[in-house]
């Protein structure tokens, strides 16, 4: 099943081994990403004002070109997937606003006359949901070297699950990353903060802030006794895991703890460890996974 | 009488009402006017990008840009010349430069302020797709920024209608820079050409050209491509 792939700034940066696991393991299961051809900015957040169309522009048109991809046949379905949770929370978004807003549609139609008019035709989805769809069976079967032994803490963050509506799962208890994490023969830690706050954009001027949460959420998961944490977010990821470095300063008898992204792991499971990135993450997830037995006996 | 008003159209020049011949370029009918261009004018060929211009034509609330050498006058067309787009050109070192993202952000950090709302793509007299290509630089994808900026003659048009203010071209720039030195890297042809031009292998046509007189020369040059 060809789908077409809007992968987002940061995975072409900061995070390109989220874009690797993502289109390997996706790949292993039958799904093949294709990237838009063209595309710009998600918009990085859901414009809040009801009259700011101007920053409808950017994601609506991302969706055009998801429609003009489906004309030219290049994909079977115009279900644009994400794994970012900020390009999937403010694609989402958009699409559902200007659908159920007619006039808004016009006015963003009117600013674009160099697109195709969009037919608001585009469904957007998260990996996860596609994962899920096609059956957590699937995934297990799929696993080459299933993860034993290894302590995984799921962590969401907010913009997968929020606003209501607009989630992938349950607001207050969700389970997909959990299932993934089953599926995938790896052992689920539960850590109550899991749909807590990271601290977002502060990382950017109150790096402290970032610094206090963080680490809540951390500790949490290193007194569980897990041996890393589990994301689908770039801004989570980083504040989680580079963001370390200052969590130390504030809390000296800290023990740093891996995060990476649930696609790494997959990647791992099914064989294509290459593709998993790891030697983009901080702190290194590889030191616990050479202890488990986990990555390739010439590394 | 009849054959003069099919012949003439009404242009408006800064405002000012002028009658000029329906054919001409925007170029040629400001000079008809009795314009006389000191900077707004370069090579006449729709290659160097110093006629850029706005206009906006009756009936229609569009304001779009041209490149004054090749855009063709229409009936109540008003027109203003852009001969200069300020902006400030960073100087740097290719060679301490990385071909990276961060580049961009560090010589131009307005880029990251880009809305996606394609402005400058509807303002480019190239059709370049301008917007898709300062997305391409903001990720880094340089290969992709100097491959769709390639035709850009840094008109300026795109910087002068920019909300967020940034200068598309000089991304552009950058991005074609970085992308021959360390993408493409050097080419083996032209460093064998600048081998043979300082052994002196052209020396002689160089001396021949030089003794030729005027008209000997314009038909040399008239019949070019025959002589190929």
């Amino acid at each position: 099943m060809r789908l077409p792939y809007y992968p987002g700034c940061t995975l072409k940066t900061t995070a390109k081994n989220f874009d690797t696991s993502t289109v390997a393991s996706a790949g292993a299961l039958g799904i093949t990403l294709v990237e838009l051809p063209r595309w710009n900015c998600c918009g990085t957040v859901h414009a809040l004002a009801s009259d700011d169309v101007m920053h409808y522009l950017a994601p609506i048109r991302n969706l055009i070109r998801v429609e003009d991809m489906s004309g030219e046949d290049l994909v079977d379905e115009t279900k644009v997937v994400t794994v970012c949770a900020m390009c999937y929370n403010t694609l989402k978004r958009a699409n559902a606003v200007v659908n159920e807003d007619s006039e808004k549609m016009q006015k963003v139609r009117d600013n674009m006359e160099k697109e195709n008019p969009y037919g608001g035709e585009v469904e957007v989805v998260h990996l996860l949901e596609v994962i899920r769809d096609l059956g957590w069976s699937k995934v297990a079967d799929r696993v080459e070297r299933p993860l034993e032994g290894l302590r995984v803490a799921p962590y969401y963050g907010c913009l997968l699950l929020r606003p209501r509506g607009f989630g992938i799962d349950d607001v207050d208890n969700p389970q997909v990353l959990e299932r993934l994490i089953d599926a995938l023969g790896a052992e689920v830690v539960d850590i109550p903060f899991k749909t807590k706050c990271c601290g977002a954009y502060q990382t950017v001027q109150m790096v402290e802030v970032v610094a206090e949460l963080s680490h809540r959420i951390l500790d949490q998961a290193v007194r569980a006794g897990a041996d890393m944490v589990v994301t689908a977010c770039p801004l989570c990821e980083y504040n989680l895991g580079p963001r370390q470095e200052e969590v130390k300063k504030l809390f000296r008898d800290f023990d740093s703890i891996p995060v990476v992204y649930f696609t790494q792991l997959m990647a791992l499971a099914f064989g294509m460890e290459d593709a998993a990135g790891f030697e983009q993450n901080t702190p290194n997830p590889r030191l616990v996974l050479e202890k488990k037995g986990l990555l390739k006996e010439e590394l | 009488m009849e054959k003069d008003e099919l012949e003439m159209i009404t242009i408006y020049v800064m405002g000012k009402k002028h009658r000029v011949p329906a054919d001409l370029t925007i170029m040629k009918a400001m000079e008809y006017a009795g314009h006389q261009f000191r900077r707004g004018a370069g090579c006449r060929g729709g290659f160097c990008g110093a006629c850029a211009t706005i206009y906006r034509t009756q009936g229609s609330y569009k304001l779009q840009g041209a490149l004054a050498c090749q855009k063709i006058v229409v009936e109540g067309m008003y027109i203003a010349q852009i001969p200069f787009s300020p902006a400030e050109k960073k100087t740097y070192d290719l060679d301490e430069l990385r071909p990276d993202v961060k580049v961009f952000l560090e010589y131009y950090p307005e880029i990251a302020r880009c809305l996606s709302c394609n402005t400058c793509t509807k303002a480019c007299p190239q059709d370049i797709m301008v917007m898709d290509y300062v997305q391409a630089a903001l990720r880094g994808d340089i290969e992709e920024a100097a491959k769709l900026s390639f035709d850009c003659l840094g008109c300026g048009l795109c910087a002068v209608r920019c909300p967020a203010e940034i200068v598309p071209y000089n991304i552009a720039q950058l991005a074609r820079r970085l992308y021959s030195r360390y993408i493409v890297g050097l080419s083996e042809y032209i460093l064998k050409r600048v081998h043979e031009v300082e052994e002196g292998k052209f020396d002689d046509e160089i001396e021949e050209l030089k003794s030729l007189d005027r008209e000997t020369l314009k038909n040399r040059y008239e019949t070019r491509e025959k002589r190929l």
